[in-house]
């Protein structure tokens, strides 16, 4: 139990009659970047919120640090730090006047300020813009000084929810360069993504699909369990081959990737076999080989098993 | 609460100001503007009435009666007509506000004590109606006269503004007028502002207390509210000569618990806005009746009794006593304590609603 950062079970949130977040259960341990993956509205941005202690779970129990949520959020608020989805840094004010007001608000000595800011600028490549108002900065600007001042208190946790959604990808990546910098000096994050590539580098990660938590594990953990399942088809026509193999019952999905197509089959009938046989009888030939499964693919089977589930009342 | 993080929010607050342009003018503008407009436009006691006289007395005793009213200088000979029945075509057509109609009988009636003379009014205007009301309460006749009434008329001429210059009476009702249009208004967006902005999702999920997060957004207004304050005081006594017969400093504290009252309003009413448009409109639901009601357009007696409860409620009717007291009669805040304790009551309910009211939550 005092291993994990977050434990949380039967975690429930409703807004009316629509359930956000249903009956999640949830361990991340500490030291660690934990992600979480799921498409828009699947629940992710409430999950971390209620995490954090800002709304009120209408179920579940929630444990965060050792402080149970919510009713410990106040203490619980000195060592979070929250990066939320939109921007919520002061556009008005400027870089530098950003980071001190958080650094004054989380309780920072007026010693210790001046030297953080002024790390925090330099770590963040911001110190040329110091005296930029916050609302004109580009978006990835804007985004490391978002964390920049997320952790201005160097919290023990940090929660990021959607933090590269409007950055681009040069940006993303030195983002995530950042984030396992401060993984690697003990810090525990929680990270909000819909891209895949970024839920590949998380330690562990969880896919949540309409308010359900679906699947959980290490990227590698997760892709095993679909090894035999996945292969790359080269046609010479990919679209009538996608058209054709997509009726055969034990093809999951078909994706066309440039002339490739990236087949994800059932786990009782994969078998390059039965695809090729398939080709040949429409009468176009290709090349079908195996190839190892992706987190795209977990989520397909994820969120496919669980739409069935949830179809079939027991 | 920690001081140096209510400082914080203060200074956060003040810097934002500083860059946000239309506020700033609004603070300064407003009070101008107002001022102006009511102190030379808006004329609530009107004078040069235009006016036509029908005399068909014609004697001694009716013209001096005449003479009186138009030396009064509320209204304004612009016509002398045969008839009653002209007098009404004139005011028909909007020649004139007022007519007025001496009988031939004027003497006989005098001395019955019968209506002497007939004032016809626009009666669709109001404020013309009011002033004639206060004409036709004109003594017809000199003290000397055999005729000694019971009804001894009232004299218009109010004790504290002889010469009924309406500025005297609007410039310090006008400082409650303006802090309450402004000082709820900022406070009310400025809250709301942030929630919509998402800056408050970052607010709340820092040590802040919601007292330093309410304090520390209000205060930095509380000093603006004193700004305008004074800035009002000063160009009603440099253009109006505006008396200041009480304490400054009374002045200055009965306005400072005008402001803490609005201020705490406009949390109030921040805690439930969902936008700044509708923060807004709420403040316009105050707004309204505290010009209507307050004494400030018109008079608290005049008023039918549920407008006068409603009054008590509103801040701006305790202020308008307070500071009318305070610098055109020159009583002191010993002397108007229930209406000093009418604005702490005030304060003191709207604060704890408001900070109950306010939650570190997203729901
Ligand atoms: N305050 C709210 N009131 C009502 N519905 C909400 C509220 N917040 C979120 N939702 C709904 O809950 C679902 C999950 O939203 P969210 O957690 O924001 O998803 P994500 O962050 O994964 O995009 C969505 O259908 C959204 O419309
Ligand atoms: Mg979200």
């Amino acid at each position: 139990m005092t291993e994990s950062a977050i434990h949380a079970c039967g975690l429930t949130k409703r807004f009316g009659a629509l359930v956000a977040v249903n009956a999640v259960n949830l361990d991340v341990p500490r030291a660690c970047v934990y992600g979480f993956l799921g498409p828009n509205g699947s629940g992710k941005s409430t999950t971390i919120r209620m995490l954090c202690g800002l709304l009120t779970p209408s179920g579940g129990e929630i444990e965060v640090l050792g402080l149970r949520m919510p009713q410990q959020a106040e203490q619980l608020k000195r060592r979070i730090g929250y990066m939320t989805q939109k921007f919520s840094l002061f556009d008005d004010l400027s870089v530098r006047q950003n980071l001190e007001f958080l650094a004054t608000v989380q309780g920072l000595t007026r010693q210790q300020e001046k030297g953080r800011v002024d790390d925090l600028l330099r770590r963040y490549r911001l110190d040329d813009r110091q005296d930029q108002l916050a609302g004109t900065l580009s978006g990835g600007q804007k985004q490391r000084l978002a964390l920049a001042g997320a952790i201005v208190h160097a919290p023990e946790l940090l929660f990021l929810d959607e933090p590269t959604s409007a950055v681009d990808p040069e940006s993303r990546r030195d983002f995530w360069e950042k984030l396992f910098e401060l993984a690697d000096e003990g810090t525990t994050i929680l990270v909000s993504t819909h891209y895949m590539d970024e839920a590949e580098r998380c330690h562990r990660l969880a896919i949540l699909d309409n308010g359900n938590l679906v699947a959980d594990g290490t990227p590698s953990e997760l892709t095993a369990t679909l090894a035999g399942r996945t292969f790359l088809v080269r046609s010479a026509s990919p679209r009538h081959a996608k058209a054709t193999l997509a009726s055969l019952s034990d093809v999951l999905s078909v994706a066309q990737i440039g002339n490739e197509l990236r087949v994800l089959m059932r786990e009782s009938g994969a078998s390059a076999e039965a695809l090729r046989a398939c080709l040949g009888q429409a009468g176009t030939s290709g090349e079908v080989e195996g190839t190892p499964p992706n987190l795209e693919d977990v989520f397909v089977v994820a969120t496919r098993a669980h739409g069935a589930r949830a179809e079939q009342p027991a | 609460m920690n001081p140096r993080r209510l400082w914080a929010i203060m200074v956060k607050e003040l810097r934002q100001l500083r860059r946000d342009r239309v506020t700033l003018t609004m603070i300064l503008a407003m009070p101008i503007m107002q001022l102006v407009l009511f102190g030379y436009a808006i004329n609530l006691n009107l004078r040069h009435l235009p006016a036509a006289v029908a005399d068909q007395a014609q004697t001694a005793g009716s013209r001096a009666a005449i003479q009186d009213m138009l030396a009064s200088g509320v209204i304004e000979l612009r016509a002398t007509v045969q008839s009653p029945q002209q007098l009404t075509d004139l005011l028909r057509q909007g020649r004139i506000s007022v007519g007025i109609a001496v009988p031939t009988d004027f003497e006989r009636r005098k001395l019955d004590g019968r209506e002497a003379i007939q004032v016809m009014v626009d009666g669709s205007d109001n404020v013309v109606q009011a002033a004639a009301a206060q004409l036709a309460q004109y003594p017809l006749d000199p003290p000397d006269d055999f005729h000694a009434r019971a009804e001894q008329p009232v004299s218009v001429v109010g004790f504290y503004n002889p010469q009924r210059r309406s500025p005297v009476n609007i410039v310090p009702g006008l400082v409650g007028v303006i802090l309450t249009m402004t000082m709820v208004l900022f406070t009310a967006v400025a809250i709301v502002r942030e929630t919509e902005r998402g800056n408050m999702e970052l607010l709340i999920t820092t040590p802040v207390s919601r007292t330093e997060l309410m304090l520390g957004k209000v205060l930095p207004y509380a000093a603006i509210g004193l700004l305008q304050t004074s800035l009002v005081l000063l160009l009603g006594v440099w253009l109006f000569q505006v008396p200041i017969r009480g304490h400054l400093g009374d002045v200055y504290i009965a306005a400072s618990l005008l402001i803490l009252a609005n201020l705490s309003l406009g949390l109030l009413i921040s805690t439930r806005a969902k936008s700044q448009f509708q923060a807004m409109q709420m403040t316009f639901f105050v707004f309204l009746p505290s010009i209507l009601l307050s004494g400030f357009m018109f008079p608290y007696d005049g008023m039918p009794r549920p407008a006068q409860w409603l009054s008590e409620l509103l801040p701006l009717t305790h202020f308008m006593r307070l500071v009318r007291g305070i610098m055109l009669r020159g009583a002191t805040l010993g002397d108007l304590w229930p209406d000093g304790m009418a604005l702490l009551a005030f304060i003191a309910v709207m604060l704890t609603l408001a900070i109950r009211l306010f939650h570190k939550r997203l729901d």
